[in-house]
């Protein structure tokens, strides 16, 4: 694979303890914050030392602990964008990015600034220094500035989470871009899920130090291998349970027993289900159908967004048995306005193919 | 009263302007070596770096003249190529470069240790040597820390006494600077001299400060510039 890392470093909280091989194109890496994410990235700069570990990219060797090899950071090709872009506030943003590229002949500099200015939608800023352009804009030349060597592989840590909501839907699309012209290995850290979901092929995902889960990013959202990487992808709904036969499993945290279809070798622990999979039907014909996995359930609370509602539900009983919800489903304004004003029990049907089963 | 000799002027600017050189060089080398560290031996370090800062200045003079003298080790080696240092002219180099060198130090390194860590490693991650990335990220963006360190060590330069009488002694023409000036013609009653040379040296601190005034408001925009984010 282009690029192999192995590697681990003790950290104040934990131990940094992981391994994967990346081919080109968009890796993302997520995990909450404090997980170890940035500080991976800055290992494969050669920013931070591991205690141990083998990094290779294309073959070369950047790191073997065991045979005593570390390359400097100069040394390794890498491209590494930052959170607050870390421009050289007294350089223009043409200095900028041509400070990589400074060996190089003044032709060749100005060629390569010029293309770079194209491709990032900043051409004519050149000579403007960095606080004189927006946040956006910045991160576009800290972005040239990172191509301008023709690096081997991009990281990229946090690189929109400093952009306001528009600006970061604009660098996302020029990150897309990027990607998409530059066949090479690309690791993006992120907290955010949509983010790694829209910018990733592959998908890693840490916690604590460890990988977590590692592969295509479809198979990990459609069936997370833990509970853990559930709740780091996003899913809001478990239930502990228990395996009646095959394919039926009593949810004890949701008091309901469910119609599975996708039970693991190992011997579940809970059931989960995104909370967007969660249908919601006033529909007596639903019911009498006898589809499977259709409960009863109540409103308990509900919270407005400003295209979709998210709605707290006790299932079974009108007020659950701990007085707590049961699950959260999320629904279109346009769904919500069709039965909100119908009398309860509401039902709730959960697809036996949106469960999924995770051990321990 | 004979004619006026106007030495000391220039032995003080020459001696100031020369010590704050060497002064500049060493603090920011020491500065920029010691940023980049940490540990229980820095605190040692840090302690014999800002030791002319506290130590009275006959104390430093002391020393320096243990260091330089006829049985010293560095006054032997240079004895060697036939130089000898106390009392001459470098005397007064050496004992105010000495006496100013924490002032650069310690400003030297606030102004280098302000610079985000992130730019140096973004140059880094860029191909840059740790050589061209002092020079062309750090001393930039540290540049106003540097000069303020730099005037600095010129003003405590211009009035270095203690250690300088000890090394170099006054010997009119060659060592003589204007604070030594001062001292031997009120111990001699020549009250007129004395004055005439310490308003000299108003006029020349005022000059200095007003320099720097000027020079600091030409930078605004500059400075401004720099300001990160």
């Amino acid at each position: 694979m282009p690029l192999d890392v192995q590697l681990a470093k003790r950290l104040p909280e934990f131990t940094l303890d992981v391994s994967f091989s990346s081919g080109d194109g968009p890796l993302s890496v997520l995990g909450s914050s404090g997980a170890g994410k940035s500080m991976l990235l800055r290992c494969i700069a050669g920013l931070e030392r591991p205690d141990r570990g083998r990094i290779a990219l294309n073959g070369r060797v950047l790191l073997d602990t065991d045979r005593g090899i570390q390359l400097p950071a100069r040394e390794r090709r890498v491209g590494m964008l930052f959170q607050h872009y870390t421009l050289f506030p007294h350089r223009t943003l043409g200095e900028n990015i041509a400070f990589g590229i400074r060996h190089l002949p003044q032709e060749e500099q100005a060629r390569r600034v010029a293309a770079l200015l194209q491709r990032t939608h900043i051409a004519g800023l050149e000579d403007r220094y960095p606080r004189e352009v927006s946040g956006g804009e910045q991160q576009r030349a800290a972005l040239a500035r990172a191509l301008a060597i023709e690096p081997e592989a991009l990281l990229l840590d946090e690189p929109l989470s400093a952009l306001d909501t528009h600006l970061r839907s604009q660098m996302e699309a020029q990150l897309q871009e990027t990607f998409a012209a530059y066949p090479r290995p690309a690791l993006l850290v992120t907290h955010n899920i949509e983010e790694a979901y829209r910018l990733g092929e592959q998908l890693l995902v840490v916690s604590h130090g460890r990988v977590a889960a590692f592969g295509a990013k479809d198979a990990i959202f459609r069936s997370p291998p833990t509970q853990e990487v559930a709740r780091l992808t996003g899913c809001k709904n478990f239930s502990r349970v228990r395996l009646l036969s095959e394919n039926k499993a009593e949810a004890l945290d949701w008091n309901c027993t469910l119609d599975v279809s996708r039970v693991t070798q190992r011997p579940p622990a809970y059931v989960g289900i995104r909370a967007h999979h969660i249908e919601i039907t006033n529909s007596p014909s639903l019911v009498a159908g006898g589809q499977e996995n259709i409960f009863p359930c109540w409103l308990m609370r509900s919270s407005e967004t400003p295209f979709r509602m998210t709605l707290y539900l006790s299932l079974q009983q009108p007020k659950g048995t701990t007085g707590e919800y049961c699950l959260q489903a999320e629904v279109s304004k346009e769904k919500w306005l069709l039965f909100r004003d119908k009398p309860f029990p509401w039902h709730v049907r959960l697809s036996p193919d949106s469960l999924f089963l995770m051990p321990e | 009263m004979t004619r006026v000799d106007w030495s000391p002027i220039w032995i003080s600017l020459a001696t100031s302007g020369t010590a704050t050189l060497f002064t500049l060089v060493a603090g920011l080398a020491a500065a920029a070596w010691r940023a980049r560290r940490s540990g229980p031996m820095m605190a040692l370090v840090d302690g014999v770096f800002l030791l002319p800062l506290v130590l009275p200045p006959t104390v430093v003079g002391f020393f320096l003249l243990l260091l330089f003298g006829r049985n010293g080790p560095l006054g032997r080696l240079l004895l060697h190529f036939g130089a000898t240092i106390v009392f001459s002219w470098p005397a007064t180099v050496i004992a105010a470069a000495v006496v100013a060198f924490p002032l650069m130090y310690l400003t030297a390194r606030a102004a280098l240790e302000q610079v985000d860590p992130q730019f140096f490693q973004a140059a880094r991650t860029l191909g840059a040597s740790e050589w061209r990335i002092f020079r062309e990220v750090a001393l930039p963006l540290a540049w106003p820390g540097v000069i303020a360190g730099t005037i600095l060590s010129f003003a405590r330069a211009l009035g270095e006494f203690g250690a300088t009488l000890m090394l170099a002694g006054n010997i009119p023409g060659r060592t003589a600077t204007i604070p030594i000036a001062i001292y031997f013609a009120v111990e001699a009653d020549d009250l007129r001299t004395a004055i005439a040379w310490c308003s000299i040296d108003v006029v020349i601190s005022l000059a200095l400060l007003g320099g720097l005034y000027y020079w600091s408001n030409a930078q605004g925009p500059a400075r401004a510039r720099l300001a990160r984010r």
